[in-house]
Parts: C-alpha cells; structure tokens; sequence
C-alpha cells in the first residue's frame, strides 16, 4: 500500500514538473505574470511529492517488503536499520529516484532562495530545471521503476552489495548526487540567459554562490568515494580512473574551471559566453556520465547492469538537453560577448589559462575514456586504457596548473606587471626550489617526490601571500572583514589542492607495500614498525561471520597499536570480503588486510602498508568543498545584505569593471 | 578499485565486485626483481574479468598470469620482453598503457594538442583583444542591478 502510494507521489511529480516546465515558460514569453509565478508553487509541490515518493521507498526497505522486487534483490531482514536506509540507493533504480528527489530538491532551494531575482528569470530557470526533471521521471517510470511489485514475495532478501555496506559508501551517493545534479542550477541559469538575450554582474552573482555549493558537494562525494574505496575494497588504493569514476571526475574539472570562469566575470564582466559555455558543459558531462554508468556501454565492475532501453533512453535524452542547450548557444552567444578589457599579464590571463587547462584535462578523461570504444567501433582492434596511460597524461598537464596556482592569485585585475609579480614570489620560489633540490639530494626521496613536493609548497607559499597582502591593505578592520568569506573560502580551497598533491606525492613515492605470510607469533618489519601476527578467531556480525585477525603493531620495541583485520562471508552471499584494518594518523596509515590461510600452522598471508600522508588525499579536497561552502556564504551573495560600509570607490571599480 | 562505484556499484546488485585481496608473498632474489614485478603486473589486465588487473584479480587466468610475470622476472626478462609476450598471446588488450601505434596516436597525443591548441586560442584572443577595446558594461545594467539587489556589496 505504501509502495502504491510512492509509486502515485512519482506519477504526480512527473505531471507536476510537467506543469513547472511548460506554463511558466509561456508565461515568461507572454509576460503573463499570474502563470510565471505557478513555477515557485509548482517547484515546493514537486519536490514535496519527491519526498513523498522517496519516503515511501525507505519505508517498504526498512519494513523489509520483500514483495518489491527492488528490495527482494538488495535488501534482507538482518541488514542494520542504517543500511536498510542506505540500501534505498544501493542500486540503479533507488540511485535513479535519489537522483530525481535531489533535483526536485535543487528546484526547491532555487524557488526558496531567488526571491529577488526578476520573475521572468525566475520563471525560465524554474521551467528549465522542471524540463530536465520530467526526462529524470519519466526515465524512472518507463524504464527504471523502483516500487514494481514482485509476486509471489520472496521469504528472504539477497542482500545489500557486501561492499556497500560502509559508512563511507552509505554517505557518498547522496553527496556525489548533490554536486553532480547540482550543476543543473548554473546550467538553467544560462538557458535562462541564453533564452533572455542577456547577461550581467547580476547574473553572475546569482549564479556563482549556487555554482560553488554544487562543486563543493561534488568534490566532497568525490573525495568520500575515494575513502570508500581505500578503506573497503581491501587493497589500500585510491583512484583507479575507472569508467564510473572518471564519469564524476570530468563534470568536477569542468564545474572547477566555471567557478573561476565566473570570478572573471563577476568582477570584470569579461568571458561570459565562454562562462555560458562551461555552465552548458558541466551539466551535460553530469548527463553524459550518466549515460556511460547506466548504460553499460562501458565494461566497469561498476557499470549498471546493462540495459538497451534505459541507455537508448538516457542518449536520446542527453542529445535533446545539450542539442537544445547548444542551440541555443550558438544562436545568442555572440551577442553575449564583451566585456572589461584586460592585458596581457592579468588575473584574466591567468585565469584562462586555467580554464584552457582544466577544460583540456576533463577532453583528456573523456578521451580516454571512450577511445576504446571508438577503436573497437572502427574495427581497429581492442585497447585497454587504463591507470598508467591517465597518469602519463593528466601529471603533465596538472603541473602548469598547479605552477599558476602558487602566484596566479597573487596578480591584479585587468593589468599586472611580470617585474612586480616577481618581486612579490622570488623569495617563496628560491626557498621551495631549494628544498626540493635538497629533498633530491640529500635524502632518498626520488626526483619525482622533491618536484611533487616543491609545488605542494609553492602553492602553500602562494596562499600566505595571498593572506599577508590583503591583510596589508586592509589593516584596521577586523581579521574577519579584512578575510571576508570569499577570500578566507579561496585560500582555504587552494591550500587544500596543495594538500592533496602532497599527500598523493608522499603516498605514492614513500609509501611501501609488503605481501607476506604470517604464523602466529611470527613479525614483519616496515618502516620502522613491526606487525606481530597473533592468530585469528572466529566473531559474529549482525549479517556476516568473520575471521577477525589480531596483529600486534610494536614500535622501537614498545605496544603502538592494536589492529583487527577481518575476512567476512554475508550471510545472504557466499563471496568472502575482506575488511582491512587501519591505523589512521595525520602523518602515516599503518594497514593490514587478511588474505587466504596457508598451511596447517594457523599461518595467514596478509598485505601490509605504510601509507605516508594518505589522509592528505582525503583532507585537501576537504578543505576544498568546506572552502568552497565558505566562499558562497560570502556576504555580497546574500540577497539583502545590511548596509554595513559606504563602498570605497575601489570598490566600485571592482564590482561594476 | 573502482570508487565511485559506489553508485554505481549499486548497480550491481548481482555482480559482486571482489575486493581485492590478492596477497602472494614471493620470494625475489632482488629487491629490482620484485619492483619490476609489481610494476608489470600493475599494467596487465585480467582478461575474463573486468577492468581488473592481474594483479587484483583472484580469477585462475589471473594467477596463472601472475605466476607467467613472475617467472620471466626472475629469469632475468626485460619488461618490454615480458609485455610482448603477453601481447603475442592476447593483443594489445591486455596492456593498461596502450601501445604508441597509428590507431593510438591519436590517444596519447591528443592531450597535449588540446591543451596545445587552446593557450595557442588564448594568446590569439588576448592579442587580438589588446587591439580592440571593449565596452564596458552600461549604464542600465547598473541601474537594473542596483534595483534588485538593492545595493552594490
């Protein structure tokens, strides 16, 4: 009855974003105000029906309804009540509704907070993301129906994915969802210019605050993703540039190059077709990954059980939103272009340079990505393209990235000069090069770790300077007003990229991995710690028994830590998992993973890791996503700010370019 | 790995992903040896499983493979010997570095000219814009803003 109820909230929400997506665009054209205003009731009632639908999807997975084929195969009567919650999303069809809810949701906070945007442009961007839920619905319905009725019910369901059964893994999807389906709220926002004609500082600053909450949930489900990965899968890696990884990686380069596309043309008005561009672009890489996850035209452990209706669905769609959207383009963006006039050496050198970089980079990941497909298309063989071929391609072009990085911020707007941006970095740039020159050679890190080092500290020394120099110019105020949150957000996010290339730097070039075979009683020795093995015992989970191992970890002789490594068989799957265990620390992982029994003697083979820095994989983008939250709270993107301080005349010069 | 997987991995449902846990404690008869080792089954795909290296997979194709590497390591092998064994065997699919040859240049050059070709754009439209001053925005635009947002900052 429940499961009818959410399936009648689904068919409801479809013809009400029907509605939102049709009459306010009618209204907008005929400038019939009572019809634009049925986009903001008709947006709170979709979502409200959404909600509706999703909660009723929880319901028959946390009562165990196994008379929905959807639970039947993902759920089970002695899964914990969490990840009877998290299970909802645990496969195609509860992911897909997730998805959907989660615009429906976008709508929601669209329509709630842009109480002062003009009601013709409110009314298009409502519509446009109305458009784009209602192929999301009717996906859902045609082809993807999570409350189908399976008769007659199973006694008992198959389970939830083993694997999926992780805090990490329980929190990304909702995350991930958030910052890909994100990206529709700057991708309405420029049909809505596009369909107007027009764009100004207040488009922009409409756009940009929504721009970066999207990417900082992107980068934040990323980045959870890839904690999942290392602590569940049981090997200790963390990105493998598969398929369906590489599917979120391509929006979050595009979506990271718009956010700096739209500080340009926030402060200057220049780039604003290009910023259209990327908007148009972000999104439609969201769809396009999509389409590559669900259909399964790609091989990816991941890839969704292939499925030729719901990809032929998926494609058909993603053709009319980017064909419309480009269109649209090409017909209205000349009349868009414009803008401040800038030198040569100026932030907008530098930051479009950036642009050109970041954009060349998701190309090279969807290169990548579907070449194979292509060559086998063509009839001219199978490649594999994996991790060693986007390693060789993305470190080259990510390095210029991060050079421009370390003193791009540091330059002024419109013109700067090369004598004074070097004045400013010289310093900073001898006492980097002559650490990681000493890095080189005095210590056995290799050159690759000195030069990965070197930049993670150039960054770092560019963020200071940053910080030193707006504190110089706005000595007297307040250390939080001089910051402001948009500063405070900047520096906060680009000292985490340095962050995160130093933690990939020191994991990968310092990090020491040992396979070995362990009696009880018997030690191995890493880096300086030793890993006593003593024995294993049997432990009974909720849905799962396990062997738990007991390893001793003794540093300089002394008890350091005490880690328990579990090979665990589910009860409602035969396939055994293997639950590493790790130490965490701010400077080093220790993990353990069991693998197979060997012998009689109670010996285990099992992999050992020292990971240096692997927690500054993780804390960069962190600090990235919390910078990025930080820098859309910035004052000037509240809808009324108070009145706080008359503007300086530099002020203005910066708002108006 | 196959991280995001996660929503994907949702997908599926039926085919569990097998986490990894492919541990054989080899005896090398140099550190070189064993680096080499792990380099090279690092490159290699597991073909019955997918998007897996041999070095990840516990399928038999996968050990037998491992146990091929092994061998042709510690008989003193070098990789490119090692690889083009594999590939006489299997094709070009079984490399995760796919090899430079006419139908993947494209592939590896691409990269390079993308990026190429755009800071080539850049320093035209910059050179260009240098010539050709633009117009600053109007004054309606800043009265319009100044009507919905109320005030400039």
């Amino acid at each position: 009855m429940i499961g009818e109820l959410g399936h009648l909230a689904l068919i409801l929400a479809f013809l009400v974003a029907s509605i939102q997506g049709v009459v306010p665009l009618l209204g907008a054209w005929r400038r019939v105000p009572s019809w634009m205003a049925v986009a903001v009731s008709a947006a709170r009632a979709q979502f409200l029906l959404m909600g509706i639908s999703y909660l009723c999807l929880t319901h028959v997975f946390v009562v165990s309804d196994f008379s929905f084929s959807y639970v039947a195969q993902n759920s089970n009567t002695a899964l914990p009540l969490v990840y009877k919650i998290s299970a909802v999303w645990g496969a195609h069809e509860g992911s897909m509704l997730l998805w959907a809810t989660v615009l429906a949701g976008w709508g929601f906070a669209v329509a709630t907070f842009s109480t002062s945007l003009p009601a013709v442009f409110r009314a298009r961007v409502l519509a446009v993301i109305a458009l784009v839920s209602v192929g999301f619905q009717l996906f859902l319905l045609l082809t993807s129906n999570p409350f189908e009725r399976l008769l007659p019910a199973p006694l008992e369901g198959r389970d939830l994915n083993p694997l999926l059964q992780d805090p990490g893994m329980a929190a990304h999807p909702p995350m991930l969802y958030m910052g890909y389906v994100g990206l529709v709220v700057p991708f309405a926002f420029a049909v809505a210019a596009l369909i107007e004609g027009r764009i100004d500082l207040a488009w922009t600053r409409w756009t940009r605050p929504w721009t970066t909450v999207a990417w900082a949930f992107l980068t934040g489900g990323i980045m959870l993703g890839s904690w999942w990965a290392y602590s569940e899968l049981g090997w200790g890696g963390w990105w493998f540039w598969d398929p369906v990884e590489n599917a979120s990686f391509m929006p979050w380069l595009v979506a990271t190059a718009l956010i700096h596309s739209l500080a340009v043309t926030e402060q200057r008005g220049a780039f604003r077709a290009w910023t259209l561009l990327l908007a148009i672009s972000g999104f439609s890489l969201s769809l396009l990954g999509a389409f590559l996850v669900r259909s399964g035209v790609l091989v990816s452990v991941h890839a969704f059980a292939t499925d030729p209706a719901r990809g032929l669905f998926i494609l058909a769609f993603l053709a009319l939103v980017i064909g419309i959207a480009l269109a649209l383009y090409a017909w209205r963006a000349a009349r868009l272009a414009g803008g401040g006039d800038f030198g040569v050496c100026s932030r907008e050198t530098f930051l479009l340079a950036n642009n050109v970089l970041l954009v060349a980079t998701s190309a090279t990941v969807l290169l990548g990505t579907l070449y194979p497909l292509l060559l086998d298309a063509l009839d001219a063989g199978k490649i594999s393209v994996g991790p060693p071929y986007f390693n060789a391609v993305f470190v080259p072009l990510m390095l210029p990235l991060a050079a421009l990085l370390g003193f791009a911020p540091l330059s002024r707007w419109k013109g700067d000069r090369w004598a004074r941006l070097w004045m400013e970095v010289r310093i900073p740039l001898l006492v980097v090069v002559l650490v990681s020159v000493a890095l080189a050679f005095g210590t056995p890190a290799s050159w690759a770790m000195a030069a990965g080092t070197g930049f993670a500290l150039w960054i770092a020394s560019g963020v200071v300077l940053g910080l030193r120099d707006r504190l110089r110019h706005r000595q007297g105020a307040s250390l939080r007003r001089a910051l402001g949150r948009g500063f405070a957000g900047m520096s906060l996010a680009h000292l985490g990229a340095g962050v995160f290339i130093a933690g990939v730097t020191w994991t990968t070039g310092a990090g020491v991995e040992r396979d070995v075979r362990l009696a009880p009683g018997e030690s191995t020795s890493v880096s300086g710690y030793s890993f006593r093995f003593d024995g294993v015992a049997a432990h009974l989970g909720p849905n799962y028994r396990a062997v738990r191992g007991t390893v001793q970890v003794l540093r300089d002789g002394k008890p350091y830590a005490v880690l328990h490594p579990e090979k665990r068989t589910y009860l409602a799957q035969e396939e055994p998992m293997t639950e590493a265990a790790v130490d965490p620390g701010f400077t080093r992982d220790l993990y353990v993973a069991l693998g197979e029994p060997v012998g009689t003697e109670g010996a285990w083979t099992m992999r050992v890791q020292y990971k240096p820095l692997v927690r500054w994989i993780w804390l960069g983008p962190l600090m990235m996503a919390i910078g990025g939250l930080l820098a859309a709270g910035d004052r000037r993107y509240r809808p009324s700010p108070r009145p706080e301080r008359a503007p300086s005349p530099a002020d203005k010069a910066r708002a108006w370019g | 790995m196959r991280i995001l997987a996660l929503i994907a991995a949702l997908a599926l449902a039926t085919a569990v992903a097998h986490a990894r846990t492919v541990f054989e404690p080899r005896g090398f008869t140099s550190p070189e040896n064993e680096e080499r080792y792990r380099a090279l089954v690092d490159e290699l795909r597991c073909l019955v499983c997918q998007n897996q290296t041999i070095a990840e997979s516990n399928a038999d194709l996968a050990s037998d493979l491992r146990r091929e590497v092994y061998r042709m390591v510690e008989d003193g092998r070098s990789e490119e010997e090692i690889a083009g064994f594999m590939v006489a065997r299997y094709g070009d699919f079984v490399l995760y570095r796919p090899p430079l040859r006419g139908g993947t240049i494209l592939l590896w050059a691409g990269p390079f000219l993308l990026a190429a070709i755009g800071l080539t754009v850049l320093a035209v439209h910059l050179r260009r814009r240098g010539r050709a001053p633009a117009a600053p925005i109007g004054e309606s635009d800043r009265a319009r803003l100044q009507r919905i947002i109320g005030t400039e900052d």
